[in-house]
């Protein structure tokens, strides 16, 4: 084989290991990330509280997936969650849909579930979703949950256990 | 004649010293020719060529088929848990952390340090080496620092490859066969591996056992013995020597980057 060969050879395998880097430095982790250019439109929905919701995380209507979650921000004023969404140019959804934070599975990751609404307008790009509601924190359930049982036991007196019946 | 035990130890001992004095400054000689084998690049591209290029196959395979099972085997372990679209993430940080690095550097042993220290075991037992050194050619300098060299181009490359056709075979197993969301498989990525931390310790790493394996080839091709045998132990030795060696520090390696974060 000619020398010129080898060398382009080399040449080709040199620039092979450098895209590979940048795969693996863009796509595979966190140094930017590819935009996924589009024939999509966005929406904002804020929340009281966003739980483990990430950047990337699907928007599902029915359990379909319909959009992407672009960026998380904090409102300064009012403190709560921005959440800038992604949609599916195709897919229109009326101006009183109603967006909520669920997670796929008891242990998996979460994401916007839209939940659509009866109005006959629909949502205009740039929109901003009125009626939210936040994720489900746990830990504030449990406590409920707890407090709740405290209560009531507190307020009704243990019922003395029917006659007759054995331990 | 008898030896008592301690005369024994004593000698195995000095003689282990001496096994890594030679070793050492074997290295020594090495490092210090390689300015001479930059001044003849095509020498080392050439190399670069035999290490790299007709390695890329085997090593492209095994990562294809690494990511493959890795994806397929995690899930039916993750989806127990509702956790399956960390799939990616938990693929991703096995492979650019220890399988690209470590499982590339034992096909590198296998497939490039055979052939190195074949050759230049063969060089010797045909007397080449000693007719370079006739003609005032260093042989070091001449042929085992291109060499060294080029196989340490060569595998940081060949582990950076190993790992991205990893990812891409378990995004093919995860997302196209198996049906895990595509924008999770690629965000919790995203969100778990840092590029300096993992990527970039990873690359030391492979970098790191590049010169391992490099150097225990071309140090068994030309301290055989000049006999069919003794390249035939010689090639065998380079084998067990780096795989054993790539394990050991790589648990070294392990150790220093990850543990304290």
């Amino acid at each position: 084989m000619g020398k010129r060969s080898i060398e382009t050879l080399v040449g080709l395998f040199v620039l092979l290991g450098i895209l590979g880097l940048l795969f693996l430095a863009l796509k595979a982790a966190n140094l930017g990330s590819f935009a996924s250019a589009g024939d999509t439109y966005t929406l904002t929905a804020k929340f009281d509280n966003i739980g483990g919701l990430k950047v990337r995380a699907p928007v599902r209507s029915a359990g379909v997936t319909v959009g992407r979650v672009t960026s998380i921000t904090l409102d300064p004023k009012t403190y709560q969650g921005v959440v800038k969404l992604d949609m599916q140019r195709g897919v229109q959804f009326p101006s009183d849909s109603s967006a909520r934070i669920l997670t796929s599975g008891l242990l998996g990751d979460q994401y916007v579930g839209l939940e659509a609404g009866a109005e006959e307008k629909v949502f205009a790009p740039g929109d901003v979703i009125k009626s939210t509601q936040s994720a489900v924190v746990l830990e504030s359930l449990i406590s409920q949950f707890l407090f709740n049982k405290a209560a009531d036991a507190g307020s009704t007196a243990a019922p003395p256990p029917p006659a007759g019946m054995k331990k | 004649m008898m030896t008592n035990p301690l005369t024994v130890l004593g000698r195995r001992s000095l003689n282990v010293l001496r096994g890594l004095g030679h070793n050492a400054t074997f290295f020594a000689d090495l490092l210090r020719n390689i300015p001479a084998a930059l001044r003849r690049p095509f020498l080392v591209i050439a190399q670069v060529h035999a290490i790299g290029n007709l390695s890329l196959l085997i090593i492209m395979a095994s990562g294809l088929a690494v990511g493959f099972v890795l994806a397929l085997q995690s899930y039916y372990a993750l989806v127990t848990y509702g956790a399956s679209e960390s799939l990616g993430l938990l693929v991703n940080l096995s492979l650019v952390r220890e399988l690209g690095p470590v499982v590339t550097a034992l096909l590198f042993a296998g497939r490039a340090g055979t052939s190195l220290t074949a050759e230049i075991g063969l060089m010797k037992a045909g007397e080449q080496l000693a007719a370079m050194e006739m003609m005032a050619i260093d042989p070091k300098s001449r042929v085992l620092a291109p060499r060294f060299l080029g196989g340490i181009v060569a595998m940081p490359v060949l582990a950076v490859l190993f790992s991205a056709i990893g990812i891409l075979g378990a995004y093919v197993v995860a997302v196209q066969l198996i049906g895990v969301d595509d924008g999770n498989f690629w965000s919790i990525m995203q969100n778990g591996v840092d590029v300096w931390r993992d990527v970039g310790n990873g690359i030391i790493k492979s970098f790191v056992f590049g010169v391992i394996c490099t150097f225990v080839a071309v140090y068994q091709g030309y301290e055989t013995q000049a006999t069919p045998e003794g390249v035939a132990h010689a090639t065998t030795r380079t084998v067990v020597i780096s795989s054993l060696s790539v394990l050991a520090m790589d648990f070294v390696l392990t150790a220093l980057m990850f543990t304290h974060r």
